[in-house]
């Protein structure tokens, strides 16, 4: 089943570890923040839009069951 | 089925037990650390953990909910004291040794210790505990000597000026960052501590440091004294990998492994962060990279060939470090020297940003971005896929024009 891509706005630093594991779902604004792409993420892409959730350095990505 | 022990829950450790999971792995996964403490996370223990505004909670690389459901078992306060290569068992100091199929050398480095001893208010900060008890340290008026203005002096003075403590900060080099930076980038950090009433005492020693909390007074290389209440001594880090002294694998300051992060002349022995000391066949010699986003892709390298033997990827990542000093946030890429010519835009003093790009005979070697995400991702990702300088710079003046049109709207 597909995951929904979720983010902590405010806990956002801008750090682009995301970006750079998983341009196609994640980007920065012009202030930093974290822009989301494409919100459902089907199993097929899951490990790699999950691994680049998980280098952000301050857990403000997540997957959830949608 | 003996799976994969994994040792030490830095980030590296943490997180290849994670990856594991998310790519399929099945096995039995079995961290074991020599601390007690549940697994933390570092980059906050010079900010704002030092500073008090966050708390231990936030610092859990994975929640215990996580670590149950994805049936990770942790052994803490349980020390690896050595390796059984040949039957594959992990010698620790708590019960009979541990076997595997797998093994993650995660131990990750500890903080030089000061070699002008460590009385009571002499600190060092590498773990939660150094972290608590600085921060005890930190109180508005008291003076904090940090001895070396690398990453983590750097940070420290930063957090202590924002709780009001008398900063003096002291490296033998003339600048702060030194490693990474030229002399007109560094120039922008020397400035930068200036301008938050910091002292700084750029290209002085240290000699000796006498007397006891409350009551500390530096001697210096060039005569002079500094007296301070506590001190901080940030010198840079050594890995822990003594304990596979007499385990047969490689060792030289770091595990050496090659580009796929196995032990080198090893199976089924993996190396991932601050422990690692990579073999790199293409920039010659071998470099032991202390970063955090390093030791989330190696985790993340070291977790697929685990599950992948066959299908083994090469470790490929693009050096980058972040600092959060005062209300600078300092970005670096690639692999910026003090040696190498640069191109600077922007001027953090005038416009709250800038970005130094380091270039050698028109190839892009790195950046150091201040306050600008945007530039930060192109560099990233100009490193990546090898783009020249020029087609870098190119890019910045294309966004800094950008950004000057939509402003005059």
């Amino acid at each position: 089943m597909a995951k929904q891509a979720k983010a902590d706005y405010e806990a956002c630093q801008g750090y682009a570890n995301c970006v750079m594991g998983a341009e196609d779902y994640f980007d920065l604004d012009d202030d930093g923040k974290v822009v989301l792409l494409a919100s459902e993420v089907p199993e097929s892409d899951e490990p790699r839009v999950a691994e680049a959730a998980r280098s952000c350095p301050v857990s403000a990505l997540w997957l959830e069951d949608s | 089925m003996s799976g994969t022990v994994i040792v030490g829950a830095s980030v590296a450790g943490v997180r290849t037990a994670q990856a594991l999971r998310s790519q399929g792995y099945s096995g039995a996964i079995t961290i074991v650390d020599a601390e007690e403490e549940w697994p933390y996370d570092k980059p906050a223990l010079s900010k704002s953990f030092l500073s008090g505004q966050s708390h231990r909670d936030s610092l859990e690389l994975i929640s215990k909910t996580e670590a149950a459901s994805l049936e990770i078992e942790l052994l803490l306060g349980t020390r690896a004291i050595g390796l059984d290569v040949a039957e594959k068992l992990l010698e620790v100091d708590r019960c009979v040794p541990i076997a595997y199929d797998s093994l993650v050398i995660a131990t990750g480095g500890r903080a030089r210790p000061s070699p002008w001893g460590q009385p009571e208010g002499v600190h060092v900060l590498r773990t939660l505990d150094d972290a608590r008890k600085l921060h005890n340290d930190l109180s508005p008026g008291a003076h904090l000597a940090v001895v070396g203005a690398g990453f983590i002096g750097a940070e420290v003075a930063s957090t202590a000026r924002a709780a009001n403590v008398e900063v003096t900060l002291i490296d033998p080099l003339p600048y702060p960052m030194s490693r990474v930076m030229t002399p007109e980038v560094g120039d922008w950090f020397s400035r930068l501590h200036e301008a938050h009433g910091v002292t700084t005492r750029f290209g002085v020693g240290v000699e000796s440091i006498d007397g006891g909390r409350g009551n500390f007074a530096l001697k210096l290389t060039d005569g002079t004294e500094v007296r301070s209440d506590s001190v901080l001594v940030g010198i840079g880090s050594m890995p822990n990998d003594e304990w596979l002294t007499d385990s047969g694998l490689l060792i030289d300051n770091g595990v050496l492994c090659d580009e796929f992060c196995r032990a080198i002349q090893t199976e089924g022995i993996y190396v991932a962060g601050d422990a690692a000391r990579l073999m790199d066949q293409q920039t010659g010699p071998s470099v032991r990279l202390e970063h955090w986003t390093n030791a989330v892709e190696q985790a993340k390298t070291v977790a697929h060939n685990i599950v992948n033997p066959g299908d083994a990827q090469i470790h490929q990542s693009v050096e980058y470090v972040w600092s959060d000093q005062y209300d600078w946030r300092i970005q670096v890429a690639g692999r910026p020297s003090h040696d190498l010519d640069q191109v600077t835009h922007g001027d953090p003093f005038v416009q709250g940003r800038a970005a130094a790009i380091f270039v050698k005979g028109g190839a892009l070697r790195g950046a150091v971005v201040v306050n600008w995400p945007r530039v930060l991702i192109e560099a990233r990702k100009a490193i990546a896929r090898k783009w020249t300088a020029q087609e870098l710079n190119d890019r910045i003046e294309s966004l800094t024009q950008s950004v000057s049109i939509t402003s005059k709207d």
